[in-house]
């Protein structure tokens, strides 16, 4: 659960990023708006959102890939926009680190996995000695035999693996937070569970706290402590995972828990499911609660009643 | 129940064919489609599901036929040239392909995509056709206006069900529909497979193989489970039975590692299956899933011979009866 007597590791406040497109006729997307969370070390939080809805944008902003078109984020209490030439910036990617979908473009399929190693001992840690010896402690750390990977190319390894090795270098980093991109998405569901349990024994035994991004919702629900759920770029609930789970309050968190299919619960054959009809009960939602903004329904749920 | 069996498909196999030597990936598979089923197919990347839909529907190399038959409506398809089973196409048996989302030729309009098709068949596009797509498309819950639109001004929901009222357009008897939904985001699922069935109880459809990874999905609308392992059929039955009653170690092992709403891990850890799924390539007999099986014996060096537990459930296992049933979910 979130200790809220800790400090936040990550502070996320009112971002908000517009892309614009088109040389002409200029195009502005709002893909994320006026965003604001906390993550406290050690637990997982999860942003859930279909595709399009800004979970990605929030990522990257955060792994300072893209500029914030407003708004703030700060890691251990310092604004990550100030951060300041290349040993500053460094120093931040030694603690903030980021795992994507796709394990195969992750990796230069020209460098065995040795040589990836190597280039994170070249860049942020010139000073360990024992190259070798650490790295084949963290490789046991996540399950995979040293000598079996390490003299390997990328293409004779498989998702699951590549994916332990990405978790691998962020432990060597010694990484305070961890944005997972979809992390599991491409994996098995037989090879998923491994993974997932791995990254949550992690977070508990070194305070890691993880931004876990993913689309599916009985995923999110079995690792996270904390729930974001997002739409359209703006975060409609946020609370403690039981509680978005089994009182969820917005038109659309409960229209995507409707949608989801879990095994053991039959969707209502009856119910005329229609994706579409959701814009129109939200804009309902928004109607009657009128005035209550981003409100808090209870000491740990918080949800966009409206958007005045 | 024979006569009510649409397609029949016995011992078929089908290998890529590469200077390697052969990728086993279908290799001995048997079942039967029934008449106003789905039939789910479920399994693992690299099991199979896939390559068992483009033996049925389109073969190209390396893909090839090495032995076996699918008896659809009473003709044995594989033995079919290309030209007579093309005329069946999109008639009476049609995919839904994987990635259908980029199916669509992006510099032309979905009406005149849809023209295009039916004259490739050989049938008139008038305008009786296009008010029968007219039709269909308000009942899939799209303006018929996205005739006039390109791929490109859809979204991947519209673009599926675009794709899905193509494929069923000439009311097939039997649709392959191959990881539709996959692509797609939790409410557009709903709506894709939910549309499926409802073509189906509609009559628009006659049977359906809905082949994904994803056996959440199946359980809500599925009739029958296949599950698939290493080019096997390792497991068939009915939902209920499959899901709440595997016997197969490889079923077991699959349902206790999926997530559920409502598991967290602090209450209840579950496990993935140790291990990766074999190579198939140039592989030898016994049952696929050895390697990573905790109930493995001697005997499992032979491929095991399918069983009946109940005149619905069957089984590819040597050890099932000393395994027993295991309660999932």
């Amino acid at each position: 659960m979130v200790d809220r007597k800790q400090e936040p590791i990550l502070r996320v406040e009112n971002l908000t990023k517009v892309f614009s497109s088109g040389v002409f006729f200029r195009q502005f997307t709002e893909a994320v708006r006026e965003v604001s969370f906390e993550m406290y070390p050690g637990t997982i939080m999860s942003l859930i959102g279909e595709s399009g809805s800004g979970k990605t944008t929030i990522g990257r902003m955060v792994l300072k890939l893209l500029r914030p078109t407003a708004g703030k984020i700060y890691f251990q209490e310092q604004d990550i926009a100030t951060l300041r030439g290349k040993a500053e910036l460094r120093e931040y990617y030694r603690r903030v680190q980021g795992v994507f979908q796709d394990p195969f473009s992750s990796f230069n399929p020209l460098f065995r996995v040795d040589r990836v190693f190597d280039m994170v001992y070249d860049v942020f840690l010139p000073d360990v000695k024992d190259r070798e010896e650490r790295t084949r402690e963290v490789l046991r750390k996540v399950n995979l035999n040293p000598e079996r990977v390490l003299h390997q190319f990328p293409h004779q390894l498989s998702g699951g693996q590549l994916q332990r090795l990405l978790i691998a270098r962020a432990l060597l980093l010694d990484v305070k937070v961890l944005i997972a991109d979809e992390l599991i998405s491409m994996l098995d569901a037989s090879t998923r569970m491994g993974i997932l349990n791995l990254l949550a024994d992690i977070c508990q035994s070194t305070g890691m706290s993880v931004l876990f991004i993913t689309h599916d919702l009985a995923l999110g629900y079995y690792i996270s402590d904390y729930t974001m759920i997002m739409h359209r770029g703006r975060l409609v609930e946020q609370g403690a995972t039981a509680e978005v789970y089994h009182n969820p309050i917005h038109p659309y968190t409960r229209m995507l828990f409707r949608s989801v299919p879990d095994i053991g619960h039959r969707w209502d054959p009856k119910e005329k499911f229609v994706p579409e009809q959701v814009s129109r009960e939200i804009a309902e939602f928004y109607a009657s609660n009128s005035g209550r903004g981003f409100a808090q329904v209870s000491s740990s749920h918080k949800v966009l009643m409206s958007l005045d | 129940m024979a006569a009510d069996v649409i397609l029949d498909v016995q011992e078929l196999r089908a290998y890529y064919r590469i200077l390697k030597g052969d990728v086993k990936a279908v290799d001995g598979v048997t079942f039967q489609v029934v008449r106003g089923e789905i039939l789910g197919i479920a399994g693992e990347s690299g099991c199979g599901k896939s390559t068992l839909a483009h033996t049925l529907m389109l073969r190209k190399p390396p893909l090839t036929h090495i032995s076996g038959k699918a008896v659809f409506l009473g003709q044995d398809i594989m033995a079919m040239g290309k030209e007579a089973f093309r005329k069946r196409r999109l008639q009476d048996i049609s995919i839904i392909p994987q990635y259908a989302l980029d199916a669509l030729s992006p510099t032309k309009t979905i009406g005149t995509f849809f023209a295009d098709l039916v004259r490739e068949h050989g049938l008139p596009a008038d305008s009786a056709f296009f008010e029968r797509v007219r039709e269909r498309l308000r009942f899939v819950n799209l303006d018929p206006e996205v005739l006039d639109k390109y791929p490109i001004e859809l979204s991947g929901g519209m673009k599926q069900r675009v794709i899905m009222v193509i494929s069923t357009i000439l009311n097939p008897a039997l649709v392959i529909a191959d990881e539709i939904t996959s692509a797609l985001d939790v409410s557009s699922q709903r709506f894709a497979a939910s549309l499926l069935v409802e073509l189906r109880d509609k009559g628009i459809i006659g049977s359906a193989m809905f082949i994904t990874h994803d056996l959440a999905i199946l359980y809500q609308i599925a009739d029958r489970l296949l599950i698939m392992y290493g080019g096997h059929v390792v497991e068939t039955g009915p939902v209920e039975t499959i899901v709440h009653g595997p016997r197969h170690p490889y079923t077991q092992a699959l349902l206790s590692s999926l997530p559920k709403v409502g598991v967290q891990i602090k209450d209840q850890r579950l496990e993935g299956i140790k291990g990766t799924p074999p190579e198939l390539l140039n592989i030898g007999p016994g049952c696929r899933f050895r390697a990573r099986c905790p109930y493995r014996t001697q005997r499992c060096e032979e491929t095991p011979a399918t069983e009946n537990i109940s005149p619905e459930h069957s089984i590819a296992c040597w050890n099932y009866r000393d395994i027993g049933g295991e309660q999932v979910g």
